[in-house]
């Protein structure tokens, strides 16, 4: 086990590098540079800046200097935000995304999962369509129509919840985009849940169960569930990946000072560094999460075995 | 720890009041809560360059000169100045006993050092451009010179002397610029890059940083070192980055914001029902115009420039596409400056229909008709209402046969093609005032400057420029020379100018001082809050 943890981290070497190396070259694809902007700089200014920043190397130095540095855990200041380095916004928002999307996937799990169990316990009941109907429209109804929706009702008209703002961290203004984040995850775990654990209790082992008497409880807790959460735990690690690594639509609504907009803001302003600092988080994350999916399987699947 | 309690404390009663369900102490902090449309990219003066970052400066530091809640020059650092008979030497007199937020006196020192960091290459500041009126100004900020050479000296610690390349009279309006403030010299040398934090940053202004939370918000607090703080009514002012505009929106209604720098254009009608006298529109210095390709055929016909540009129904655009939140515009430089009167296209005259017909003549003239059809393109950069001008436009033009097509990219890559010299027929562009003079607005149509992106190559134009520039000393002259020029440039309609900008605030009415101006000015020194 302990060797195959290994293994795979070792493989994670070469995958970051080619990660890397393809985004480095990619976004400088992108016409235009950090630089452009409704004023226009003279070629003089612009040189002044580039040459401040290391963009004047030719760009298979910048690489190799990129790359340098990226080994030493540092990330280069942002060309946008140069009062920050990399490390620094994610230091301050990454920690806050993860709270956020964590949050939003233990709350998506737990309610997801209980909601899939008691429509497949229920099958085609009135308890299942509820279910179904919850989740059709948990999934279909984007977030950045929830997101005003709460504001509106829990903010404007009962004055529950505030408008938007993190509030150094206050519980209260967590909730609604706790909320939103996790409204369309439980309707996707609870529609997994739901087909898993219909196929789950067809299956031969529970019909052994049952024939040898066991309550029904017992069953389904300890049997049945526990086959049927691995399609569960297959989709969490990347939806984990996701959650944590925070949410553009969210975070811009509710003004949280999350790291999910940097992804889209750090590439329109074609902000090199914390572009680069974002695919390097999202690709350990991803990394990071597939192994740790991999690792519960063997502990929910008996017949998983990592040798 | 204690920190922490104290953000507690501060935030609960911010929240609080925004619940409306604790009613307010009579000793306790008066706190302004600031929508700001965006975060600033740095509080560097030298490194910056938006209007948000403005905002926040002039609250932060005090240039030589600085502006008051009507936009007019007041004295800042300077508490006066003398120009000398040829209007190239200016000599501050600084305010005695002045100080730095640690305590330490603001000099004429600082001055030189501000002035020489900013044109100094390796400082790679974006606004250098803004000291080039400076003798040696360019020449050191394009490396020709050392930054010692620069026209600037400390005659003694209390004077201050800057030397001009030429006469330039709006020299003084240049200074409210966050580009001249002063920095501390001993901080930056002490903490390099770092000295911008909170906890290092030493300022002159009347407030001092304690919080940046990068999307979130900027705490400033009262400086009471600052040489007016028994006038500074406020103790907390809280710059909120909105760049959602409808959360904005919905947050000042829930009174967590006291104002707010924008709004989403296209809900203003319901906004103004809602919000009445809250909601305030009025002229601000920045126009929104198209660059045409003055030097590629077709579009080197002035004739057909003319004609495209008179078949555009900027009413329809102003109250259809933008709500009227913003004016129909007929110059380069929009009106509101002082003894300033913009030279208008001559068919702002005519009514839409005419302009219609007249356009059509050209047309057919030109030989552009059904069978050989003119195609034109429209470049802009992303956004809802470029797109619906754009698609307006489009409409406008095809009952006259003109085949338009669109082209949208990002804002980036927009800039880098028009900056790079990049192909187009027609692209969006717009200008906002950094200073309040013509000059702003026309040198963008200048053979070398790097915003011309139309190619416009005028010797008439030029030449009348230039004289404006020699008739320094002699303002009536001057702004005469410049209204001539622009004549030039609108009759060679070597830009379309098609809207007049408006600044669009939402004020709390417990504010007080929060004054309208053509500059959208409104340092929070002179705002009260009730």
């Amino acid at each position: 086990m302990f060797l195959y943890v290994f293994r795979r981290l070792l493989t994670a070497i070469p995958t970051m590098f080619v990660i890397v190396t393809l985004a480095f070259f990619l976004i400088r694809v992108a016409p235009g540079g950090p630089f452009n902007q409704e004023r226009g700089l003279s070629p003089e200014i612009k040189a002044n800046l580039e040459a401040q920043f290391g963009l004047s190397d030719p760009l298979w130095l910048q690489y190799v200097n990129y790359l340098k540095n990226l080994l030493q855990g540092n990330f280069g200041p942002s060309y946008n935000l140069p009062d920050f380095t990399v490390t620094e916004l994610f230091a301050k928002g990454l920690p806050i995304s993860i709270q956020l999307g964590g949050s939003a996937l233990i709350l998506a799990l737990a309610v997801g999962t209980v909601l899939g169990v008691i429509a497949a316990l229920n099958q085609n009941k009135v308890g299942d369509y509820s279910v179904i109907a919850l989740a059709t429209a948990g999934s279909t109804i984007p977030t950045f129509v929830i997101a005003p929706v709460i504001q509106l009702l829990f903010g404007l008209t009962w004055k529950l919840l505030p408008i938007g703002g993190w509030g150094d961290g206050a519980l209260i203004n967590k909730i609604g985009p706790i909320i939103t984040l996790s409204l369309p995850q439980i309707a996707i775990v609870a529609r997994l849940m739901r087909g898993s654990m219909i196929e789950s209790l067809r299956s031969n082992h529970i019909r052994t169960a049952k024939a040898l008497g066991l309550s029904n409880w017992s069953v389904v807790v300890k049997h049945a569930l526990r086959g049927a959460v691995l399609p569960i735990v297959s989709y969490a690690g990347p939806a984990a990946a996701a959650l944590l690594t925070g949410s553009i639509v969210v975070e811009t609504i509710f003004a949280i000072p999350g790291v999910g907009r940097y992804f889209v803001d750090a590439a329109l302003n074609r902000d090199y560094t914390l572009v680069m600092g974002t695919v390097v988080v999202i690709a350990l994350f991803t990394i990071a999460f597939n192994l740790i999916v991999d690792i519960l399987y063997a502990v929910f699947d008996p017949r998983v075995r990592y040798d | 720890m204690l920190k922490n309690l104290l953000k507690a404390t501060v935030f609960a009663t911010t929240l609080a009041l925004a619940a409306g369900a604790v009613s307010m102490p009579a000793f306790a902090e008066v706190v302004y809560n600031r929508g700001n449309s965006a975060d600033p990219e740095s509080l560097d003066p030298h490194k910056t360059s938006t209007v948000y970052e403005a905002h926040i400066l002039r609250d932060l530091f005090e240039g030589l000169v600085m502006q008051d809640q009507k936009a007019e020059i007041i004295p800042g650092a300077a508490e006066s100045w003398t120009v000398s008979d040829d209007g190239t030497v200016y000599t501050f007199k600084l305010r005695q006993g002045a100080t730095w937020s640690d305590g330490s006196p603001v000099t004429a020192d600082d001055f030189v050092y501000s002035f020489r960091r900013l044109q100094d290459p390796a400082t790679g500041a974006e606004y250098a451009s803004m000291l080039y009126v400076v003798k040696n100004g360019e020449e050191v900020n394009k490396g020709k010179m050392k930054p010692e050479e620069l026209g600037v000296r400390a005659v003694d610690a209390n004077t201050f002397e800057v030397t001009l390349k030429a006469p330039t009279p709006y020299f003084l309006e240049m200074l409210t610029h966050q580009s001249t403030y002063p920095v501390n010299k001993a901080a930056i040398e002490k903490l390099g890059a770092d000295w911008i934090k909170p906890g290092n940053l030493v300022s002159n202004g009347a407030f001092t940083l304690a919080e940046f939370v990068p999307n979130d918000h900027i705490k400033l607090v009262k400086n009471p070192k600052f040489h007016d703080a028994a006038n500074v009514k406020l103790d907390v002012v809280n710059y909120y980055p909105t760049e959602d505009r409808s959360t904005a929106i919905k947050r000042f209604e829930a009174g967590e914001l006291d104002s707010n720098d924008d709004i989403p254009t296209e809900q203003m009608a319901d906004l103004k029902a809602k919000f009445g006298d809250q909601l305030r529109i009025g002229a601000y210095l920045g126009t929104y115009y198209y660059a045409i390709k003055t030097d590629k055929a077709p579009w080197d016909n002035v004739e057909l420039r003319n004609a495209v540009s008179m078949a555009i129904d900027r009413d329809f655009l102003a109250e259809k596409v933008w709500q009227n939140s913003m004016l129909p515009g007929y110059s380069m430089v929009p009106p509101g400056i002082e003894g300033y009167t913009p030279s208008v296209a001559k068919f702002a005259e005519m009514s839409q229909i005419d302009r219609e017909d007249e356009a059509k003549k050209i047309l057919e003239k030109l030989g552009y008709g059904p069978d050989k059809p003119l195609k034109m393109e429209i470049r802009y950069n992303t956004s809802e209402n470029h797109k619906n001008t754009a698609v307006a436009i489009q409409e406008q033009l095809k009952p006259l046969g003109i085949e338009v097509s669109l082209l949208n990219t990002d804002t980036k890559t927009h800039y880098g093609h028009l900056e790079q010299k990049g192909d187009f027929d027609v692209a969006r562009a717009g200008w906002i005032a950094d200073y309040k003079d013509p000059e702003s607005f026309l040198g963008i149509s200048r053979k070398a400057s790097g915003n011309n992106y139309s190619n416009y190559n005028s010797p008439k134009f030029e030449e009348l420029m230039d004289k404006a520039a020699a008739d320094g000393g002699k303002p009536e002259a001057r702004l005469k020379d410049m209204q001539e020029a622009e004549r030039v440039l609108i009759d060679d309609v070597g830009q379309i100018p098609l809207l007049y900008y408006s600044y669009k605030n939402l004020v709390s009415p417990k504010l007080k001082g929060f004054d309208e101006n053509v500059m959208d000015v409104h340092p929070s020194r002179f705002v009260s809050k009730e």
